[in-house]
């Protein structure tokens, strides 16, 4: 077991080191110049612009570009951002509100999607799981912004239940509407998940050998049916977890969160390599981790599975 | 212990959850003082320093949190604030006297020094100030070496002069202007710190050490020491930054907003209704506009001049404005703005933004006679910048009355854009727009149209234009410098190195939870003024 995360452990080196020097090639390569655009509509003054190049390294080569930034990185130093920033007091201060946002989504997906997924699969057919499916195809079908603008309308603005957008701090209880709209769509995907892989579990001769053995349903649910049906629905939980961490920037956006999509969005726009290879870095690791931690998790689940010697 | 596997995975699921959890929240700040208004702002994008904030997220900090020698009324006029009298007899040398008693917030006093080392400090090369070109008229400077600016001299505390390489008429109208403003001598210790936590002169100061937080907001709170003429009536300003209009919108109608100075395409049909009387709807110093190259083919010459005032004829701005923007932009007359003073709707030749498809197609055919038309026309944009609508609606236009092809060139980001265009590597003509520095006709005609300026980027040259330009900088008086912009303009109609289109509006609004909001020349609200209720 021990051997298997280190070896897994090992592998995640050269994963950083090509998705760092990917995603900094991607910003290198974005066509425009950054410095130009810091003019606005100004003319560029050519001597400043000059100054400003090469105060960020945007004078070197890519290659030796790249170089500075990866030194930076192991001396904890993440560069700095267009504003004067240190990048590292913006991973600092992003990450934790995305995090919590994350979190709460996620904790909803796994509490309904789990739940109505296991009472549909088991009664398959029957009106609660008919019309869980209907609802969950709607949800799937909603494109996120729509979900998004409507709560804000509704919720926000005419029942005034809420703040509409979250304020600067991001305290927990603002950030459950987010959360609820974030975690619908998956919500759909884990019910429809969980169902089928319910129904195919039930199904096997385990599962009719303990009842034969005469275990109470309650316990088969728990222990037979559901253990060995969550597998397909942890891989999509640590999927999704990634992908919340990432990719809510539609949903940051509309709700004024000060977490990692909306600044990191703003850091693609603006060119600032910096912020976004220190971002998606960051991503990278936490990508790394969640996947190793969810292959540990099969093993907890189904005992069939070990890890190393 | 078997239940107890079913227990490891979620411990483990929560682990993964809790593993990448570091630091956690920063301590909830309290709302605080309740006479306090807030305000939409957008994450500075340089440090806070004057004389490298050249963006309006950056503006509305520096200008609430400095005091220069003047200050624009709501109306664009300049008022003395720190300055007692800027005095001159042949618009190239400037006699400046300083009112006594002015303090930074940290106890130093605003001397003719603080003014004249900020003013070295913003234009020396190797300090890179993106604002470093507002000082070119100053003797001394130099886009090539650092070298100081010789121009100004200190007589004492309160009396300094300037001398500028050339008669410019408009000198003490931009003096109002961010770039200007007076810096402590902390500063220089590190400037770096200081663009963190500015210390200013002005009607607020940052509320504490690390007011800014990058990306959510910026507390101000009333300087009690500041004297000048924008005592502040509210306890201070709070500028929440956005990444949406939407977003802010949505909290201005839920009443956490006070003032919003900009209205989201999605609330323009809407706003009037939602707000009433809170809505603000007006004309603004921004002037909007396509560029076509003069190097660009069929459009040089006799030629271009005929395809230039076709084009332009083609185009109904009536409509667009009412159709696209719901009458939040005003159909341009010149190449200026209607707040500004010597604004004029009726130059000769401003006909030529009238539409007129019989007109148009006479001129294009014209055109044709000296040499067919060959290719389609297009007009390129960012498409970050909802532009694509009105883009649209011009080609349109063209097409509709020209009969020849025309359509929109979008680019992904405004960088891009601008780069190639910097670069002129752009082969189509592209949008271009003006917001004005400073509440003068000069500032929209001279970095724009004069021969070989920093934001000419059309290459226009005309040395009619540019001897008109030199009359006006000359003149003694505003009428006349005002008389001498309007004939370049004149003139330009003919050209029209850039095609005018509208002016826009400011659209914005309040919340019931405050009163006497009033937007100044440059669209933004005069934060001082604003009562909480």
């Amino acid at each position: 077991m021990f051997g298997y995360i280190l070896r897994r452990l090992l592998q995640a080196i050269p994963v950083f080191f090509g998705t760092t020097f990917l995603i900094y090639f991607m910003v290198f390569a974005m066509p425009g110049d950054p410095v130009v655009a810091l003019f606005g509509q100004h003319g560029v003054n050519e001597a400043v612009a000059a100054q400003l190049r090469a105060q960020y390294h945007l004078d070197q080569p890519f290659i030796i570009q790249y170089f500075i930034y990866i030194g930076g990185i192991f001396r904890g130093d993440f560069g700095v951002s267009f504003s004067g920033q240190p990048v590292s007091e913006i991973l600092l201060s992003t990450f934790p509100v995305t995090l919590r946002l994350a979190t709460i989504a996620l904790f909803l997906e796994m509490v309904l999607g789990i739940t109505i997924g296991l009472i549909s699969g088991l009664r398959k057919g029957k009106l609660f799981d008919s019309s869980t499916l209907v609802v969950s195809l709607i949800l799937i079908s909603l494109p996120i912004f729509v979900i998004a603008f409507v709560a804000q309308l509704v919720i926000g603005i005419n029942l005034g239940w809420v703040r509409p957008t979250v304020s600067g701090t991001a305290p927990w209880n603002e950030l459950i509407l987010p959360g609820i709209v974030l975690a619908t769509v998956s919500v759909a995907y884990i019910i429809r998940l969980t169902r089928e892989s319910v129904i195919e579990t039930r199904g096997q001769d385990f599962v009719r050998t303990a009842y034969s053995k005469g275990l109470t349903s309650g316990r088969i649910v728990r222990v037979h049916i559901l253990r060995n049906s969550l597998i397909p629905v942890v891989t999509f939980l640590a999927v999704d977890f990634g992908v919340l961490m990432v990719g809510a920037t539609v949903t940051e956006g509309i709700f004024n969160i000060p977490g990692v999509g909306r600044t990191l969005y703003q850091a693609i726009i603006r060119g600032e390599g910096p912020t976004v290879v220190s971002f998606v870095t960051v991503m990278v690791i936490i990508y790394l981790v969640v996947n190793l931690l969810t292959d540990l998790l099969y093993a907890a689940l189904d005992p069939r599975i070990r890890y190393g010697k | 212990m078997r239940i107890s596997r079913l227990g490891t995975g979620v411990i483990a699921l929560a682990a993964a959850t809790a593993l990448v959890l570091t630091g956690c929240s920063a301590g909830g700040t309290a709302a605080g003082n309740s006479n306090i208004i807030s305000a939409n702002g957008s994450e500075p994008q340089n440090p806070l320093i004057p004389t490298n904030t050249n963006e309006t997220g950056g503006g509305k900090i520096i200008d609430s949190v400095f005091a220069g020698l003047v200050y624009y009324d709501a109306v664009g006029a300049p008022v003395n604030e720190v300055a007692k009298a800027i005095t001159t007899t042949d618009n190239t040398t400037y006699k400046i006297e300083l009112n006594d008693g002015w303090k930074f917030t940290n106890g130093e006093k605003v001397t003719a020094q603080s003014f004249v080392d900020a003013w070295q400090y913003g234009a020396l090369l190797s300090n890179a100030q993106l604002n470093s070109y507002f000082f070119d008229v100053i003797e001394g400077f130099s886009y090539d070496v650092d070298q100081p600016l010789t121009g100004l001299t200190v007589q004492d505390d309160l009396n300094f002069t300037v001398k500028l390489t050339s008669a410019q008429s408009d000198f003490p109208l931009r003096l109002g202007y961010t770039a200007f403003f007076p810096l402590p001598k902390v500063a220089y210790d590190d400037i770096a710190a200081f663009g963190e936590n500015p210390i200013g002169n002005g009607p607020y100061k940052l509320a504490e050490a690390g007011a800014w937080k990058h990306n959510v907001d910026i507390n101000l709170i009333a300087n009690s020491e500041y004297t000048g003429g924008r005592k502040p009536v509210n306890g201070g300003v709070k500028f929440v930054f956005y990444a949406s209009l939407d977003a802010a919108y949505a909290d201005l109608v839920s009443e956490n907003l006070d003032v919003l100075d900009a209205i989201p395409d999605s609330a323009m049909k809407s706003y009037a209704a939602d707000l009433g009387d809170r809505a603000v709807n007006q004309p603004a110093a921004i002037f909007q506009s396509f560029t076509i190259g003069e190097n660009l083919p069929h459009f040089s010459g006799a030629e271009g001049q005929l395809r230039r005032q076709a084009l332009s004829l083609a185009i109904n701005r009536d409509e667009i404005t009412n159709v696209i923007f719901d009458g939040t932009r005003t159909p341009a007359r010149d190449f200026t703005s209607p707040v500004i003073d010597g604004w004029s709707g009726s130059l000769d030749g401003s006909d030529v933004l009238d539409f007129n498809a019989t007109k148009s197609k006479e001129l294009w055919a014209q055109a044709n006679a000296i040499a067919p038309w060959t290719g389609s026309f297009q007009i390129a944009y960012n498409a970050d910048g909802g532009h694509q609508p009105w883009v649209d609606a011009v080609t349109n236009s063209i097409k509709n009355t020209l009969g020849i092809e025309a359509s929109g060139a979008p680019f992904p980001t405004f960088k891009e854009l601008r780069t190639l265009i910097t670069n002129r590597t752009v082969t189509t003509a592209f949008r271009t727009g003006w917001q004005a520095d400073y509440p003068a006709l000069a500032n929209f005609l001279e970095p724009l149209y004069q021969t070989k300026a920093g934001a000419n980027d059309g290459d226009y040259s005309n040395p009619a234009v540019d001897a008109l330009f030199l009359k006006g900088n000359e003149a003694t008086s505003l009428a006349d410098a005002n008389k001498a912009f309007q004939d370049a303009q004149v003139i330009m109609l003919k050209d029209l190195p850039a095609v005018p289109l509208w002016y826009a509006n400011v659209n914005g609004g309040s919340s019931t939870l405050v009163s006497d909001v009033v937007f100044g020349w440059n669209s933004v609200p005069l934060y001082y003024s604003i009562m909480k209720k």
